[in-house]
């Protein structure tokens, strides 16, 4: 054998850190409408590029171009656009909060609001999603009361959720938002579990998936793609790839694979790259996935290359580890700036009633806030009992937990 | 004890059709040790299925099924299997009701094969049971004979939260005493071996007395129940065995009045020592009985070692080491 010289260790490392000048020349934009729209039910080895790709509905002109474009109305854009403006007006309000003590913990969507708003439109009532921690988007686009979720976040005696959960971990069975866990990767085997017990039961809802880049190293993630192809479980799988897992760049979850969509290549599952920052995209390619999961044809594996412009958490601090402009940088623009351009080209939005609309936007959060705070905030107000802390561990309180429950005087 | 395990879920499958049962070879072969045998060819691969080998796959996924509204009775194969599945039991199964303030709920069993005693090696001899007493939001049952087993499985498919369900490998084919040289007393020879017919459910939380006795209380559960029985009838001393059946919730209103009544105790299990079950149960002992004891609470566990393959016999803590721990308590 030939002399290969000394082993050595590889570890990946971003393009640019803290100091450098912000860079995304590696990443690959094809053009918005050049992806192909398959049919449904293509046969997934015929598609195998478009792991690869980006499809893309919105140019630069502001047009909806190509095979993907012209599924929404523009009332259903208009919206889409105010769900993704709450979004980010609700967030900024509530990262406040955190940082004025009403709370112990905040995350915020910045950047990715079209991911969560526009896939949850391509739902029907019924299907089940198992998000993570960055997909309220779900929950408001579909309507779910504002001061609920803001009273979940605040722990206070009006909690949904009883002060049990951490902020932002909501669930909703009747909005269809699986319980977040808190834990990363768990929920992708359950979604998966969901999907195929509605096929079982021969049911017609499907189930859809959440995951972030750097959790898809979790092996709940490859044991949900083995599960969902192996029985054709009909479940949408998301993978929303905003680059950075707290500090470190999505490069260190994807090893050498490219992109994370080629994960789902290995198991025969159809899998597709979409831009997460063009809400049509998202939700044209949503609904094909969504529609192949409902039609029998098993599932689909998507990932969102998006950009977490925010920190991580309220407890993060992105300067440290990344170069502050790179936000600026990123080749995808930002979704609601899209958004708004592409109404605007339209002639169905003005710049003068977006600024409006972020008013009237504003005033409603601030008043779902005042109502929420008028409650109690996590360290003021109102707050969930003791007694309720014992509570809802089993169907019936067992005798041990009833003892303790004594102990603790309640 | 096979045959009650299978009867249970197939009475089950049949009255309920949200009841769902897979698992590794549990589907068209009928499982490694038989449980799940004729299932599928009864209700179909609907109900009943081979899963990939991903103990976190199969209860993930029926934590999902939970949700969605069914009730999921997933095996794995070995305890000793179980801890890739470890996340999904403690952070999802356990804690999503008390999460979801009752939003979303989880009635699952998991099954699963435990103990030694088959000469398995420190892979297929574990006894993981304290692993989930520690988890608030589980129920833990461990059966000790086929009455048992299909009640307590029954009523562990009912049971509306998650219940880990281990079955004493070594009990399968009989009441196992200890005397590994002694040829197996099949369960046809036991009264508990009778298993009536249809449905009846144990209720989650009652132990059994298999012994009346009045000298020493024993508190064991499983295999131990019959390394117990052989204690006591070798030592001669009058020993009142109580059978735990399920871990949690405990019983312990009827270990408390036995204590008080026998004012010593011998608390027994397979699993290591350190941080065991047994641990627990002596700490309830002395915080309930401290005045009517005569002896401290004696414990007789399987050393702190992973489980041996050629010294079985020297780990296993058979009748000898139980009925010196019974002399012992006597003499204190």
């Amino acid at each position: 054998m030939a002399d290969a010289g000394m082993l050595r260790f590889h570890v990946p490392e971003p393009e640019v850190r803290p100091g450098g000048t912000p860079d995304f020349s590696n990443v690959t934009i094809p053009k918005a409408g050049s992806v192909p729209r398959p049919e449904v039910d293509v046969d997934p080895r015929t598609i195998r590029d478009m792991a690869f790709s980006i499809i893309r509905v919105l140019n630069r002109a502001g047009e909806a171009v190509g095979p993907w474009a012209g599924l929404l109305t523009d009332e259903e854009l208009l919206e889409g656009l105010r769900h993704m403006m709450t979004l980010r007006t609700f967030d900024t309000r509530m990262q406040m909060a955190q940082r004025q003590g009403k709370t112990s913990f905040y995350m915020q969507h910045l950047g990715e609001e079209a991911v969560s708003c526009a896939f949850r439109k391509a739902l029907e009532p019924g299907d089940m999603n198992f998000p993570t921690y960055r997909q309220a988007g779900l929950l408001i686009a579909d309507g779910y009361p504002m001061v609920a979720m803001m009273n979940q976040i605040y722990s206070n005696e009006a909690d949904p959720l009883k002060g049990r959960q951490l902020p932002i971990m909501y669930s909703s069975k009747e909005h269809g938002f699986f319980s977040i866990s808190g834990n990363l990767a768990t929920q992708y085997i359950q979604a998966v579990g969901w999907a195929m017990a509605s096929a079982i039961s021969n049911d017609s809802r499907i189930a859809a998936a959440w995951i972030g880049d750097g959790s898809t190293a979790e092996s709940d993630f490859h044991a949900a793609l083995v599960f969902a192809s192996t029985y054709k479980a009909p479940v949408v799988l998301n993978v929303v790839n905003n680059q950075w897992a707290i500090s470190t760049f999505q490069g260190i979850a994807r090893g050498g694979s490219g992109t994370f969509a080629a994960r789902g290549l290995g198991f025969g599952i159809p899998s597709l790259r979409v831009d997460g920052n063009d809400y049509l995209a998202v939700h044209a390619v949503a609904k094909w996935a969504i529609d192949r999961a409902r039609r029998n044809l098993g599932p689909t594996l998507v990932e969102y290359v998006t950009y977490r412009v925010g920190a991580h958490s309220s407890s993060d601090d992105p300067s440290a580890y990344r170069p502050k402009a790179e936000s600026d940088a990123w080749p995808l623009g930002d979704p609601i700036i899209r958004l708004k351009n592409h109404l605007i080209h339209k002639e169905v939005w003005t710049e003068q009633r977006h600024i409006q609309a972020e008013a009237e936007i504003l005033e409603m959060v601030i008043a779902a806030q005042k109502e929420a705070e008028s409650h109690g905030t996590l360290h003021a107000g109102g707050k969930p009992s003791t007694r309720d802390m014992f509570e809802g561990v089993y169907a019936e309180t067992p005798p041990h937990l009833r003892r303790q429950r004594q102990q603790a005087g309640v | 004890m096979i045959e009650a395990i299978r009867d249970a879920m197939d009475v089950s499958m049949a009255r309920d059709e949200r009841v769902i049962v897979y698992g590794e070879d549990v589907g068209f072969f009928g499982g490694v040790f038989r449980c799940t045998q004729g299932l599928q060819a009864k209700y179909g691969k609907n109900r009943c299925f081979d899963a990939p080998i991903s103990e976190s796959g199969i209860v993930g996924s029926a934590i999902g099924m939970a949700a969605y509204g069914l009730r999921p009775c997933v095996e794995v194969q070995f305890a000793d299997y179980v801890y890739p599945a470890y996340d999904q039991i403690v952070s999802e199964a356990a804690r999503l009701r008390y999460r979801s303030n009752n939003d979303f709920t989880c009635p699952i069993v998991v099954r699963m094969p435990t103990g030694g005693g088959i000469f398995g090696g420190q892979t297929h001899s574990q006894s993981p049971e304290a692993l989930f007493t520690h988890v608030s939001g589980l129920k833990t049952v461990v059966p000790s004979n086929p009455h048992d087993a299909k009640g307590l499985l029954i009523a562990a498919i009912e049971d509306p939260d998650p219940v880990i369900f281990l079955e004493p490998k070594r009990l399968y084919n009989g009441p196992f005493d200890g005397h590994h040289d002694n040829p197996v007393t099949p369960w046809s020879k036991h009264e508990l071996g009778e298993v009536a017919d249809g449905h009846y459910t144990i209720p989650l939380g009652k132990a059994a007395i298999r012994r009346q006795g009045s000298a020493v209380t024993v508190l064991a559960y499983g295999t131990m129940v019959y390394v117990a029985q052989a204690a006591a009838a070798e030592t001669g001393i009058d020993a009142e065995i109580i059978d735990l059946r399920t871990l949690l919730p405990l019983d312990l209103d009827t270990i408390v009045a036995s204590v008080k009544k026998t004012g010593r105790c011998v608390v027994v299990h397979e699993a290591t020592l350190t941080s065991g079950f047994g641990a627990e149960l002596a700490a309830l002992v002395q915080e309930n009985c401290f005045y009517h004891l005569e002896a401290p609470v004696a414990r007789v566990a399987g050393w702190d070692t992973p489980y041996p393959h050629a010294q079985e016999w020297e780990y296993f803590p058979g009748p000898a080491r139980v009925g010196r721990a019974l002399v012992e308590t006597m003499e204190a």
